[in-house]
């Protein structure tokens, strides 16, 4: 193995978070960052296989993460475990908050049908929302977006990993003439 | 309050609980009816919703009202006459089926959302640290007020203390750990005073602080106190809404 990717299969072995690209290029300011592509490249390839870790890009970032198939031993034995499983409603807040930021409180009420506050509260607690402006409408309503952790729980990449709404079976049907408010 | 009914025409076992919101329980209603969302029936979809709101007990009371009215009102208006191939005619259920499609849309990225979760889950990374238990509360800001003001109040509940005389009087954990079973399939949240009442004597109040704490013991209830020496107050521990 290349020395850089040697250097960055250090880092991120010490590190307890994904680290971001730009973090790992700067370990070494003489490799430039097309580099460290390949070198993480070359790094992901090594641990694709006879490995129980594997890298991962997760969170805008890379990570080591344990392969899923020993998930329960090691649940068993106590070494690590399983983060709480959201709620429903935690999941359909995160959901519209995901697609519409920068959203509303009031937004994501309606969307709901039910009143999202104590949700929302528990959701920026847990960092997995947080403000990130004020609204232009009356008293500048908060408008909350997703965070880096939000992607860290459900493994993705970045917001594109996110399923496209028209990939959804749910298609929203627009033929129909009910479907046309106003 | 929250037990299940049955509905005649399908033997199948609603549990308001299980619904995240009015919207929620619309879909299941409709899937069940397996009718077409943009084509509503109206009036067969209200009734129905009316008859599970009105057989539950609701948390959530102001959220599925809202509904209800909404819904009767689109079948009002839907019933109003209106002249054959009228163009301007609006539907009325227009915004309802709207909502619906949206919501129907949440509902599968919640799935999508869920399973991603799972996924990661199972994935341990390095440095693992086990889950932060919820922060201690905060040292407790109080003067010699506040505690005397607070016993007074918890005394004054009892109308004799009549601590100089020792009278061999069993606690009534049993009697308290009925009425506060009866009061959590009531309430979702009630508070201390609604367990022992006024006038209650001091065996009373051992009692039913006694059974409070098996419960919470047995992780049904959850305790609070927003505040010190504050009204303590009483949540059934429901584990799906951790959030």
């Amino acid at each position: 193995m290349q020395p850089l990717a040697k250097l960055l299969e250090a880092a991120l072995f010490a590190a307890s978070r994904p680290l971001t690209l730009e973090e790992l290029a700067s370990l070494d300011p003489t490799a430039g960052e097309h580099a460290v592509r390949a070198a993480l490249a070359a790094l992901r390839s090594a641990y694709a296989e006879d490995h129980g870790v594997e890298l991962t890009e997760i969170a805008e970032g890379w990570q080591f993460l344990t392969r899923r198939e020993y998930a329960e031993t090691i649940e068993r034995a106590q070494f690590a475990l399983r983060p709480r499983r959201l709620s429903p409603a935690a999941l359909e807040t995160l959901a519209i908050i995901a697609y519409r930021q920068p959203v509303g409180r009031l937004e994501v009420d309606e969307i709901r049908g039910v009143d999202s506050g104590a949700v929302m509260d528990k959701l920026v607690e847990r960092g997995l929302i947080e403000v990130v402006t004020r609204g232009e409408g009356l008293g500048r309503p908060l408008l909350y977006g997703t965070t880096p952790p939000f992607l860290e729980i459900l493994g993705l990449k970045d917001l594109e990993d996110l399923p496209r709404l028209e990939e959804l079976s749910v298609a929203l049907r627009r033929p129909t003439p009910v479907d046309e408010p106003e | 309050m929250t037990g299940p009914i049955m509905r005649e025409q399908a033997a199948f076992v609603v549990e308001l609980e299980k619904f995240s919101g009015p919207l929620d329980l619309l879909l299941h209603l409709i899937k069940e009816d397996e009718v077409d969302i943009t084509d509503l029936p109206i009036a067969k979809i209200a009734d129905q919703f009316l008859a599970v709101i009105q057989d539950l007990g609701l948390n959530q009371a102001a959220d599925y009202l809202e509904m209800a009215a909404r819904l009767l009102r689109i079948k009002a208006q839907m019933l109003l006459p209106r002249r054959l191939g009228d163009d301007e005619w609006e539907d009325p259920r227009a915004e309802l089926v709207r909502r619906l499609l949206e919501y129907q849309q949440i509902r599968e990225l919640v799935d999508w959302l869920g399973h991603a979760a799972d996924v990661r889950a199972e994935r341990f990374g390095r440095g693992y640290e086990a889950p932060p238990p919820d922060a201690p509360p905060a040292p407790l800001q109080i003067d010699l007020n506040d505690l005397l003001g607070a016993a007074e109040r918890v005394i004054s509940l009892i109308p004799e203390p009549m601590l100089h005389r020792v009278v061999p009087r069993p606690l009534d954990v049993e009697g308290a750990t009925a009425k506060i079973t009866a009061l959590l399939a009531a309430r979702e949240q009630f508070g201390w005073s609604d367990i022992v009442g006024r006038g209650a004597t001091i065996v009373d109040v051992l009692s039913a602080f006694i059974a409070l704490l098996e419960f919470a013991k047995r992780g049904l209830v959850t305790l609070a106190q927003p505040e010190p020496f504050g009204p303590m107050v009483i949540t059934r521990a429901t584990p799906r809404e951790a959030a």
